[in-house]
């Protein structure tokens, strides 16, 4: 795994918000076919890492690259393109759409016709094409077990299946590298494991780079291949998870107190 | 559309295909495709007057849909239509008179004009949006309500521009009569491309941008250029909608196209359903009816002794104004979601009665 060349590669990145530093000088790779996590706790720069990564935000300095292309620049649209896909904290579903049209908006890079041949339908070839990917999304839904809410307009179901719709309009994209920003908050413990599953389905079974920001240490410990620890914009640790784990730097960002005995199932709390 | 569609027992889906038709069942298509033949047959058991409505409602509707899709799809407010459904009236009939290309072509060029003029006013879109577009927009309508007034090269100035009649393969539509099928023919031409544009990629991506415009772009859509599609879209519809009016009319003049005509259409695609095509329609055809409804009502009351004096009828033409106020905001309070939205309810309650659901 670590012979290859990182698909993502993160280096000196600084984010700054007129005197706020949320990001400094952070450095990371990412190798294809991890599933890496960034912990750390409330306000520590872990979504403002993610949005420099999909293109929100431009770095103030350093710079991002994807599969050994410079991407520092490039617009989120752009992004999508090359094969960055995402999902959102709080919710950020079409929220009039049905559930169906959501994931076929994921499809959009990868499909061609466009407001000339689109409402000639039947003759530019349109709807051949829109029933081609319609049978993948058919497989996403499939995948995430949403079929019966296939039709359902997405604003009105439940938390957990919105988020889990929002996944599947990122895997419909069909990228290569996968960023979810808290895929578990507010679920309940059958939900998590059900989207523990899927993420994992994911990475192995899908292929896909998964580069997830968790709170639930469970989760993270559990399925990550690596973690990487951010507090107040700087990263503080990076390795495997029980490295992490037992790393005194990481104890005193979550605990805020150095040299304790306390157990550690208390402190990653 | 709605959430979940409503069809009879045993009425399975076993293919994608059948699965993205445009009409829910087998049966509303053909109840569709009946009415049209039977609208169709208007112009021969109607009279005149009931064809000039019909012809009204269709140019209406065709820039209306143009709005809806701007404002009801893709979420971005505009008061400059009634201008860019003039610059498609004028656009017309400049191309025809300049050119000789006959009026049946130079009706989508002149939409294909608007489109271009609408992009241009749609720049704004790029980088502002909500009430702060609507006064940008405000300024594409002042713009070119001046321009109609002094570009004499194109519009003739305050004396206005001749349009020529349409005419189909050597034959003049001079009449209502002939003209109601042209209209019908656009009309219906016009209502499947917008469908058929809503349920492919470009379509979606509107409704994307709309609902939220931050995972649109993440979802790989370029913001920029679908709010400018939009506006160019939008214009089309208007300028085909505008070109018709002027041909219908035969003579274009500036003063029809003010802010209160494009008011009209924000309240057709509002009263209608945001974000529905055959809301569009419905809500067209409401606004177009609504003061000829009220006017035979008042006109009725014309059988009584008391209602035949000045003062009395002056009151009453008022009245008739203040009622289609009321009735839109009768609307707004009562059924915000629009025609559409009742018109689904109804046949939901029909379906499942005597259950609510």
């Amino acid at each position: 795994m670590t012979s290859q060349s990182p698909i993502l590669e993160i280096s000196d990145v600084s984010l700054v918000f007129g005197g706020v530093r949320a990001l400094s000088d952070v450095s990371f790779s990412v190798q294809p076919g991890e599933l890496f996590s960034i912990i750390g706790p409330n306000g520590a720069g872990k979504t403002s890492m993610l949005n420099c990564v999909s293109g929100r935000y431009t770095p103030t300095t350093g710079s991002v690259s994807f599969k050994g292309k410079d991407v520092t620049g490039l617009k989120p649209n752009d992004r999508a393109e090359l094969g960055i896909g995402r999902t959102f904290q709080n919710l950020a579903l079409f929220g009039h759409m049905n559930v169906l049209d959501n994931i076929m908006v994921g499809r959009h890079h990868l499909l061609k016709n466009n407001f000339l041949n689109g409402p000639l339908y039947w003759f530019g070839g349109a709807q051949k094409e829109e029933l081609d990917h319609r049978r993948f999304c058919e497989d996403v839904i499939d995948f995430l077990e949403i079929s019966h809410i296939r039709k359902a307009t997405a604003g009105t179901l439940s938390y957990g299946l919105r988020k889990r719709v929002e996944l599947a309009r990122a895997v419909a994209l069909r990228p290569d590298l996968i960023l979810l920003d808290e895929p578990m908050a507010g679920m309940n413990l059958e939900e998590k494991e059900d989207m523990a599953r899927f993420i994992i389905d994911l990475n192995e079974e899908w292929g896909m780079t998964v580069v997830m920001i968790e709170h639930d240490m469970g989760v993270v410990m559990d399925i990550s291949n690596r973690v990487m620890v951010l507090d107040f914009g700087r990263k503080i640790a990076e390795g495997l998870p029980e490295e992490v784990m037992a790393n005194k730097h990481v104890k005193k960002a979550y605990l805020g107190e150095e040299d304790d005995d306390t157990d550690e199932d208390e402190q990653v709390a | 559309m709605a959430g979940f569609s409503i069809r009879p027992c045993g009425d399975f889906r076993t293919t994608y295909r059948q699965d993205t038709r445009i009409f829910d069942t087998t049966y509303i298509r053909n109840a569709a495709i009946l009415g049209i033949f039977a609208v169709a047959m208007i112009p021969f058991v109607l009279d005149g007057y009931y064809v000039n409505l019909f012809i009204q409602i269709s140019y209406f509707a065709i820039a209306a849909l143009g709005l809806n899709i701007l404002v009801g799809f893709t979420g971005q407010i505009s008061l400059g239509h009634a201008a860019f459904f003039g610059f498609g009236a004028f656009a017309s009939a400049w191309i025809n008179n300049t050119t000789g290309i006959p009026v049946l072509l130079s009706i989508p060029l002149a939409g294909l004009m608007t489109a271009a003029v609408g992009m241009l006013f749609g720049l704004p879109a790029a980088r502002i949006k909500g009430l702060y577009l609507a006064i940008a927009t405000l300024a594409a309508q002042f713009i070119l309500e001046d321009f109609f007034a002094r570009a004499e090269w194109f519009t003739g100035g305050s004396y206005g521009a001749a349009a020529n009649p349409v005419n189909v393969f050597g034959y003049e539509v001079l009449d209502d009569f002939s003209f109601f099928y042209v209209c019908l023919f656009f009309l219906v031409v016009m209502y499947l491309l917008g469908t058929n544009l809503m349920r492919t990629r470009d379509g979606r991506a509107f409704v994307a941008v709309r609902d939220h415009y931050l995972s649109a772009e993440i979802m790989g859509i370029n913001l920029t250029k679908y709010r400018l599609m939009s506006f160019a879209i939008s214009s089309f519809y208007a300028g085909v909608g505008g070109a018709m009016y002027g041909h219908y009319l035969g003579f274009v003049s500036a003063e029809g196209f003010t802010i209160l005509l494009s008011i009209q259409f924000l309240g057709m695609i509002i009263i209608g359903g945001l974000g529905s095509v055959k809301g569009t329609l419905m809500g067209t055809v409401f606004m177009v009816l609504l003061p000829e409804v009220m006017e035979t009502g008042v006109s009725a009351l014309s059988v009584f002794e008391w209602a035949n004096s000045t003062a009395v009828t002056d009151g009453l033409a008022y009245i008739k104004e203040m009622a289609i106020g009321l009735a839109i905001i009768l609307f707004l309070i009562f059924e915000p979601d629009g025609l559409a939205h009742r018109w689904q309810q109804i046949r939901a309650y029909w379906k499942l009665y005597p259950f609510s659901y």
